[in-house]
């Protein structure tokens, strides 16, 4: 990274006298998300695809199925794959080559958010006990970086899983028929998973930073969070959490979970 | 000659509608959208800036350097993520169309880098990904002497088309199909130009007067995306 990219000290302390009075630049409340706009159907050859806005931040996440043998120690059940990529396109800091170990956790989260709230009825994905199952690949990228593209891409995986088809399957060639669908959706769950990161700058508590901010995080924390609750976790970067802002962030959790899912429900119907 | 229907019925002649937008990625320093019917392009330029690693810099003149991504889902089958065989050629090759008409002796020791995405495929992808990034680097700034633009022209069995799609570019019937993507600047020489398929040299310069008549049509649109941009902004 060129240190000269980074926030400057000037802004960060500036970004810190702001929180300490409870304001940011952009005038939102240290707990409150920038404007999210989704837009699905944004690339017709996959199954399902959707295009994620929070503020100036734009992620693209599309679905693709196939079918494969089981693994051995889930042989009714079809398998997901998360992918993501910071694409060079999206911010000036990231290099041509292969995904760096940001882009891998992004995957590892969004991966976790799904398969541990059972969003996807994988049971209904295998085919043939043993033999034959669906696997999903869900596979995100980011067009522009303007921070939180973890859970930008939470929000793309399941727009994109919400309006996903499943491909034409050939049952007797055992062959899918790719470029062709049913009217069959991806069996999910009502338990839809959204995450929400807990940004943590000095002993300040922050959501959806933009980069600047970002930048000069200590901490963060993950939720993924279904109406039931908790389901995954992961906790992030160098610095330490007390035991009170890690209460206080679950309390903060559940209004959140609502507030954002108002959000992102008028285009999920 | 039999004559041949297109799929999509349109004219021999015809392309693909087109749209073109500048200004689409808002960290980058130029950046562009271009499609084709169902293909969609987007590039993003960033620099000019130092080039890293050092032993790369060239102390003489600036380095344009392109890569093209292809999207895992933009295809009906799933393709592996990453850089492969095929997109570092169409990198490459995409440096190459630019080339002639970039500026770029004025930044030595520096990189301007072109990355070009493939959102949703439909044939003719290289072709959208020039055009779009040679939008993006004229929304960047960068010092051009023109433009350039860039269409495949096809032959199906012995009739030439322009702007493949997916359906003709599979096309079986009689001599199959015979697939050329070309480059032109917008003084009308040629900065690219590939082939796969067969053709006579007779038919091959037909060809390249078709695809010169249609780089003048999609130059108009890349010159009138530029200019709504600037007329945007003030």
């Amino acid at each position: 990274m060129n240190s000269t990219q980074t926030t400057p000290k000037v802004t960060e302390e500036k970004i810190k006298k702001y929180l300490n009075q409870g304001k940011r630049f952009d005038g939102r409340k240290p707990e409150e998300f920038r404007e999210i706009i989704i837009e699905t159907g944004v690339s017709k050859n996959a199954e399902g695809s959707a295009r994620v806005k929070i503020g100036k931040t734009d992620v693209l996440v599309g679905v693709k199925m196939d079918v494969a043998t089981p693994y051995a120690d889930s042989s009714n059940k079809g398998n997901i794959s998360v992918g993501a990529e910071l694409l060079p396109t999206s911010s000036p800091r990231v290099e041509n080559g292969p995904p760096k170990f940001n882009s891998i956790e992004i995957a590892r989260v969004v991966d976790r958010g799904i398969r541990e709230s059972k969003f996807i009825d994988l049971e209904k994905l295998c085919i043939k006990e043993g033999e034959k199952v669906w696997n999903v690949y869900i596979d995100i990228y980011s067009l522009n970086d303007d921070g939180n593209v973890l859970d930008a891409a939470g929000i793309g995986a399941i727009a994109a899983l919400k309006t996903a088809r499943m491909p034409k399957y050939n049952e007797e060639t055992g062959k899918v028929l790719f470029g062709e669908w049913t009217n069959e959706k991806v069996p999910l769950s009502k338990n839809m998973p959204l995450s929400i990161t807990f940004y943590k700058i000095g002993d300040k508590i922050i959501v959806d930073p933009t980069l600047e901010e970002e930048d000069i995080i200590e901490a963060r924390v993950t939720l993924g969070l279904t109406k039931e609750g908790v389901s995954s976790m992961q906790k992030g970067e160098k610095e330490s959490l007390t035991i009170e802002e890690l209460n206080g962030i679950l309390d903060l959790s559940e209004n959140l979970f609502s507030e954002v899912f108002k959000k992102i429900e008028k285009y999920l119907k | 000659m039999t004559t041949i229907k297109r799929p999509d019925g349109r004219k021999f002649d015809e392309l693909r509608k087109i749209e073109a937008k500048v200004g689409i990625i808002p960290n980058a320093d130029g950046s562009a959208m271009f499609s084709f019917g169902d293909t969609i392009a987007i590039a993003a330029v960033y620099g000019p800036k130092k080039m890293h690693p050092q032993h790369m810099q060239n102390p003489e003149k600036g380095t344009l350097r392109c890569t093209y991504n292809m999207l895992s889902f933009s295809v009906t089958e799933r393709a592996r993520p990453g850089q492969n065989r095929r997109s570092q050629e169409i990198g490459k090759v995409t440096e190459w169309a630019l080339s002639p008409i970039v500026l770029i002796d004025k930044y030595p020791n520096n990189v301007v880098d072109v990355h070009i995405n493939i959102i949703q495929a439909n044939a003719s992808t290289r072709c959208a990904g020039i055009n779009a990034a040679a939008m993006a680097l004229a929304h960047a700034g960068i010092p051009m002497k023109g433009m350039v633009s860039s269409v495949s022209i096809g032959k199906l069995d012995k009739q030439l088309v322009v702007d493949l799609c997916k359906k003709e570019e599979d096309w079986e019937e009689g001599e199959g199909a015979t697939d050329i993507p070309i480059t032109f600047t917008n003084e009308g020489e040629i900065t690219h130009m590939q082939l796969d398929g067969k053709i006579t040299q007779k038919q091959l310069k037909e060809a390249i007067e078709l695809g010169r008549k249609a780089c003048k049509e999609i130059y108009e649109i890349q010159k009138k995306a530029l200019k709504d941009a600037v007329d945007e902004e003030k």
